[in-house]
């Protein structure tokens, strides 16, 4: 009987039952959160009170009163019943039942489980007030049963965790962002640790239970890991449970903490309640660490005995950590370990399976001890299990208990490896799992997948492995992905024992990769990529390039690589190679590789007959897919090279379309490609030099080309600007050199670079399978030759060897050092050499070539190198730069406009200027510097003097004192009478040399001697404001 | 069975349980929890429960508006690795930089292959037995008791092994934490 005026009923009978009860306590916990402050009027609390009332002004007080409620409503009724029955003027006080529905916080001090034990309640309270005497006897009985039924009051039951932490975890959910969830966290924390402080008892497990949610939600506990200690040492279970439970999750690997623990575990590992054995167990199989696992195997080796089986399990699963972080403890373990493999229990035998698994992994003795004691148990254990009836403790949907199936069958996997004997024992139970064991169901499949493993991994028997293969086949053809996705990673295996019967699979495998689904395709490329071989690799790759046109975005990057090497690695000719690359790049040419395009322009520079049918095929895949990068680079490159074959079509195959570009086309390649706004600094720079060579090929084209050029001179790049002044430079005034200077490249050896790619293979071990390799930074073997540094600038730490460094930079521009152009200025002359140097921006800061990943004319470490080489091999001839610029003429002209060039004032030869090394009211010494051609160390020096007096001076004499490292000789003077008043002058030559040249200055002390009037004068001073450098 | 870690997570990806069985710094946790979480609730129903992340294979499986999901060691990867350096002769080198022993992991590295699909059943036995305990168990059942939540847990996996398959073996030390 309810009548209610109105109500919001929401049903979910009809709901998905999971969805919906987890939707109505969702609900529930909003309306609660919303209806918190009812309206004031009648409340059951009110009614109760009335009724109360009314009972006792009728003069029939209540013998006892029970009220029992499970709603919110119901809270205000238990609390006005206490109220009322404490103040009423009754004589005796009724007993009063509280009792809520559910464990829960409330007001009532008892509480049921759920409605059914109401009735339950009901019942017994009607028989026992039911007066018939038949029912006397048992009245006493359901009395107690009645008392037991309640329970006791939440409040004081440690695990409904006290109002709090429901209070808390009510207020985190109610946060709305993450920094008002931080607020409350740090609010929390602050009482906790305030609690921790205190050396607060009572809430002791309450804190750590709000830490552990804390903890979960990703903010610091630390501070908590002393207060599970505590708790571990306290002697009641549920301290102990809690202290463990937050021991495992809250330990960060302090070993202080360990040490301290290891104690409290000992003592309670022999405890005589099994329940805190269990759980001493437990902690220690989680955390223990070497020193912990010696001092506590004994007590460990004991409990695999123990006479409850939950303890011998636990202790099977502690010994594997036991026997994991200290090998040598693993022999003590292997007769009881052997030893569980007898029983009956199925979690001992699930965790003595295990054991057994990873005692065969840390010792050989076990192993060959297993192999020999135990295969024979193993077997019959496995074919019960297999042939026992319905067992509905661990029935799993028909299949009994699926988990212990494949332990079982994991480690005979482990002990038929590799020993035909052993293998040939379980030959028949493999056989009779493989075709008995339902394949409808998950459990039934993880068992057959299971046995597939086990079967390719012990000793042959075909008979064995034709089925595996099989059960594999209907895998793949299964619509259920998780059962394709294993099939796939079954079939990698099987490849290496098997690779025919994997073959006949190939199909189904190839529709795998175009799979909607990200893991399946990434299995099934990996086991595509196995599956090439030279028979099958022109319709494999054919399929996936195919694909790549219309996969999704994420999975282009690898689906690249794959295509990449598996392109590289089984290319029959170079013609396919070129094709498939070029497909590759106008798909997916932003996910491709440095070095994977790095080799295909070493592959076409190899094949001289394919030059004009690549560049013609770059040109147009470039029209239509410009803004692929590395395509871009490579169309770019090509055409610098090749640019007239573009235009001439020459070597034109028969499978080509005949086709016209002009040379004004083909520069419309390079200079949109220049000017596109995502191309980055490699691709512009690539392009600037395509354009220099175009200048030369492209006659009709040169002075377009010098606009592009000129306009970049301009970027604020400064590597571009920099190129693009020297190559204007080198346009409007080196017509003569011009064409030699943008020769084609010499043709770029393979092998070089393909062992440069092996060497390179430590680096790329990060990416197996074979994912193209990142070219290496310094293992640049000292035999490479430098022609291949060309693609690859970037980041040799090793100089180039000092004989070919010479070749090196020829080879950059594709100098041609005919002896018509500039035989003798390339190895004689330090300006010329200079002037080559500059030209291939050794001005370039070293900072910004070496980030950047790939670049033609930066090489900052290769160029410096070369520098050096070249820089020694001018030295010994450098007397020729004073007494001869002119000789280097055609090189230096190159430097015209570079009047900030740090090279040029030691092209032009050193000069330096006149100084005033001597001045007193009589007399004026000045001194003018030249040097030696040929040893810097050695200055020459005239000396001038001037006689500021109206006197003559005779018997004039100079003297000079140098330090030791200078060595001084004096000339003899050209006169020794200096005519007065500044009408004549002394001059006299002296020779220094330094032998601290370049770090030490000149000084010297002057003394000056002469007779005025007769009367001798002597004069003193030091110089010391000679120009550096001297 | 190598399991690496369990995580439960609601529809917006908010962690409600998460136990390692090695040890992550916070900072790592977060990382790869946020990783993981998001990989996998952009996967749609028909695509596989397997998904590969870092060093883990992830088995994830759906019920309402939980996730459960459980990382395995990817030996797999470990072995291909070590394949692949194997045929170069290379020494194979771990983010540390230390030097692997070859011998520690090849030749019964087989064994510890990670069956997906027990994993997957394994998930299903959690579900289950957190069903018969709380009644058709929601978000709010593990999120007001975590601490059950994981003395369930604690009794089915120990050290990343399963310890126990039997709802009624788990559940009996609870329900007698209960009574008591």
């Amino acid at each position: 009987m309810e009548i209610k005026d109105s109500a919001l009923v929401w049903h979910h009978h009809d709901a998905d039952p999971d969805f919906g009860s987890c939707q109505s306590k969702e609900l529930l916990s909003h309306l609660e959160n919303v209806l918190a402050n009812e309206p004031a009027g009648v409340t059951k609390g009110l009614v109760a009170e009335k009724v109360l009332s009314m009972m006792v002004n009728n003069g029939k007080a209540p013998d006892f009163v029970m009220c029992i409620g499970d709603d919110r409503s119901d809270e205000d009724m238990f609390e006005s019943i206490l109220s009322t029955v404490s103040s009423s003027s009754l004589s005796a006080l009724p007993e009063i039942f509280a009792c809520t529905v559910g464990q829960k916080p409330s007001k009532a001090k008892y509480y049921l489980d759920d409605t059914a034990d109401v009735v339950r309640l009901l019942r017994g309270l009607a028989n026992a007030s039911n007066p018939k005497p038949r029912q006397t006897a048992h009245f006493q009985l359901d009395l107690v049963e009645l008392s037991r039924s309640f329970k006791t009051d939440p409040i004081m039951n440690p695990f409904s965790s006290g109002t709090r932490l429901r209070d808390m975890i009510r207020a985190i959910r109610a946060c709305k962002t993450a920094a008002e969830e931080r607020a409350v966290v740090r609010k929390e924390c602050a009482s906790i640790r305030a609690a921790i402080s205190e050396n607060d008892q009572d809430y002791r497990h309450r804190n750590l239970a709000k830490l552990m949610f804390i903890h979960m939600l990703g903010y610091p506990t630390h501070f908590g890991q002393m207060e599970c200690l505590k708790l571990i040492a306290s002697p009641g279970f549920p301290e102990k449970r809690i202290g463990y439970l937050g021991l495992m999750l809250l330990l960060d690997e302090r070993q202080e903490v360990l040490m301290l623990v290891t104690n409290s575990i000992k003592q309670d590992l022999n405890h005589t309640n099994q329940y805190i054995v269990g759980l001493a167990l437990c902690a220690l199989g989680n955390i223990c660490s070497a020193e912990m696992a010696r001092d506590l195997a004994p007590e460990v080796e004991r409990l695999l005995q123990f006479r409850d089986p939950n303890i011998r399990k636990k202790a099977a699963l502690c010994t594997i950590r036991i026997i994991k972080k200290v090998p040598d403890l693993a022999e003590n373990f292997i007769n009881p370990a052997a030893a569980l493999l007898k029983e009956k229990h199925h979690g001992v035998l699930l965790t003595g399976v295990q054991l057994c698994t990873d005692m065969s992994k840390v010792s050989n003795e076990a192993l060959e001890y297993f192999k020999k004691k135990s295969i024979d148990g193993l077997v019959k254990v496995l074919k019960d299990l297999a042939n026992s009836s319905y067992t509905p403790e661990y029935d799993v949907s028909g299949i009994t208990d699926p988990f212990l199936h494949i332990r079982l069958l994991k480690l005979l996997r482990v002990l038929g490896q590799g020993d035909a004997d052993a293998s040939d024992t379980m030959n028949d139970i493999l056989a009779q799992v493989a075709t008995k064991t339902e394949s409808n169901k998950n459990a039934g499949n993880a068992i057959l997948y299971e046995c597939v493993a086990t079967i390719m991994s012990i000793e042959d028997n075909g008979g064995l492995r034709v089925l595996a293969i099989n059960i594999l086949g209907r895998f793949l053809s299964s619509r259920d992905n998780n059962i394709r996705y294993v099939a796939l990673n079954m079939l990698m295996k099987a490849i290496s024992l098997d690779s025919q019967a994997v073959q006949r699979h190939r199909v189904t495998i190839l529709e795998c990769v175009k799979d909607s689904d990200a893991s399946i395709r990434k299995r099934a490329l990996e086991l595509v990529y196995l599956l090439v071989n030279e028979n099958n690799v022109k319709s494999l790759t054919k399929e996936l390039v195919d694909y790549l046109e219309v996969s999704d975005e994420e999975f282009k990057g690898d689906l690249t690589a794959k295509i990449c090497s598996i392109v590289e690695k089984f290319s029959p000719e170079k013609i396919w190679y070129i094709d498939q690359m070029l497909k590759v790049l106008s798909e997916a040419g932003n996910y491709v590789k440095d070095d994977v395009w790095h080799a295909l322009i070493v592959v076409i520079t190899n094949a001289p007959n394919l030059h004009g049918y690549t560049v013609r095929s770059l040109y147009k895949a470039v029209q239509t897919s410009g803004e692929q990068e590395t395509l871009v680079r490579v169309a770019v490159w090509c055409i610098g090279e090749y640019g007239e074959l573009l235009v001439s079509n020459t070597g034109v195959l028969d499978v080509e379309d005949p086709m016209t570009v002009t040379e004004a086309d083909a520069v419309d390649v390079v200079e949109t490609a220049i000017g596109r706004h995502s191309s980055d600094l490699t691709t512009r720079a690539m392009c600037l030099i395509a354009l220099l060579k175009l200048s030369s090929r492209f006659p009709s084209c040169s002075k377009r080309i010098n606009d592009i050029v000129r306009h970049l001179k301009g970027s604020l790049v400064l590597e571009l600007q920099q190129r693009a002044i020297e190559f204007n430079s080198i346009i409007e005034k080196h017509e003569k050199i011009r064409s030699a200077l943008v020769e084609r490249m010499p043709v770029l050896d393979e092998a070089t670079f393909s062992g440069r790619k092996a060497g390179s293979m430590p680096a790329a071990v990060s990416t197996p399978q074979g994912a193209p390799p990142k070219i290496p930074n310094g293992v640049a073997k000292p035999t490479s030759a430098p022609l291949v540094d060309l693609l690859d600038l970037s980041s040799d730490d090793i100089p180039a060897p000092g004989s070919s460094g010479g070749d090196f930079l020829q080879d950059l521009l594709g100098v041609d050092v005919s002896p018509a152009s500039s035989q003798g200025t390339n190895h004689t002359q330090k300006s010329g050499t200079d002037a080559l140097l500059d030209l291939l921006s050794i001005g370039t800061p070293p900072a910004q070539s070496s980030s950047s990943t790939l670049d033609m004319l930066s090489p900052s470490q290769d160029n410096k190198s070369s520098v050096d080489v070249l820089g020694t091999l001018a030295s010994p001839s450098l007397s020729a730069q004073s007494s001869s610029p002119v000789g280097s003429s055609s090189m230096m002209d190159l430097l015209d406009g570079f009047g900030t060039s740090p090279s040029l004032p030691e092209t032009n030869g050193p000069t330096y200027p006149a100084i005033v090394a001597f001045e007193s009211s009589s007399l004026k010494v000045t001194f003018n510097f030249s040097k030696e051609p040929g040893s810097p160390q050695t200055t020459l020096i005239e000396a001038q003097f001037l006689n500021k007096s109206p006197n003559i001076y005779s018997n004039f004499v100079f003297q000079a004192a140098v330090p030791k490292f200078l060595q001084l000789h004096l000339e003899p003077a050209s006169s020794n009478t200096l005519p007065a008043s500044s009408n004549g002058s002394i001059t006299q030559k002296l020779r220094v040399s330094n032998s601290q040249h370049g770090k030490k200055s000149l000084v010297m002390r002057v003394r000056i001697n002469y007779k005025v009037n007769d009367k001798d004068v002597l004069e003193e001073g030091q110089i010391s404001n000679f120009p550096r450098g001297l | 069975m190598g399991i690496r870690f369990v995580l439960m997570v609601n529809k917006q990806g908010q962690t409600r349980l998460a136990q390692y069985y090695e040890y992550l710094n916070l900072e790592e946790r977060r990382a790869l929890e946020g990783e993981i979480v998001r990989k996998c609730l952009a996967r749609n129903e028909q695509q596989c429960s397997f998904v590969e992340h870092r060093n883990y294979k992830v088995v994830y499986r759906r019920y309402a508006s939980l996730f459960f999901l459980v990382g395995v060691d990817n030996e797999e990867k470990l072995s291909a690795l070590h394949q692949l350096c194997n045929n170069l002769d290379l020494p194979i080198y771990n983010k540390s930089g230390e030097g692997f022993n070859h011998q520690l992991i090849h030749p019964k590295v087989e064994a510890g292959l990670p069956n997906e699909l027990a994993i997957l059943e394994f998930i299903h036995l959690l579900v289950e037995t957190m069903d018969r305990h709380f009644g058709n168990v929601c978000e709010l059942d593990i999120m007001f008791h975590l601490e059950k939540a994981h003395f369930m847990l604690e009794e089915m996996v120990m050290n990343g092994c399963i310890v126990e398959t039997s709802k009624s073996n788990i559940l009996a030390p609870i329900q007698l934490m209960d009574k008591a």
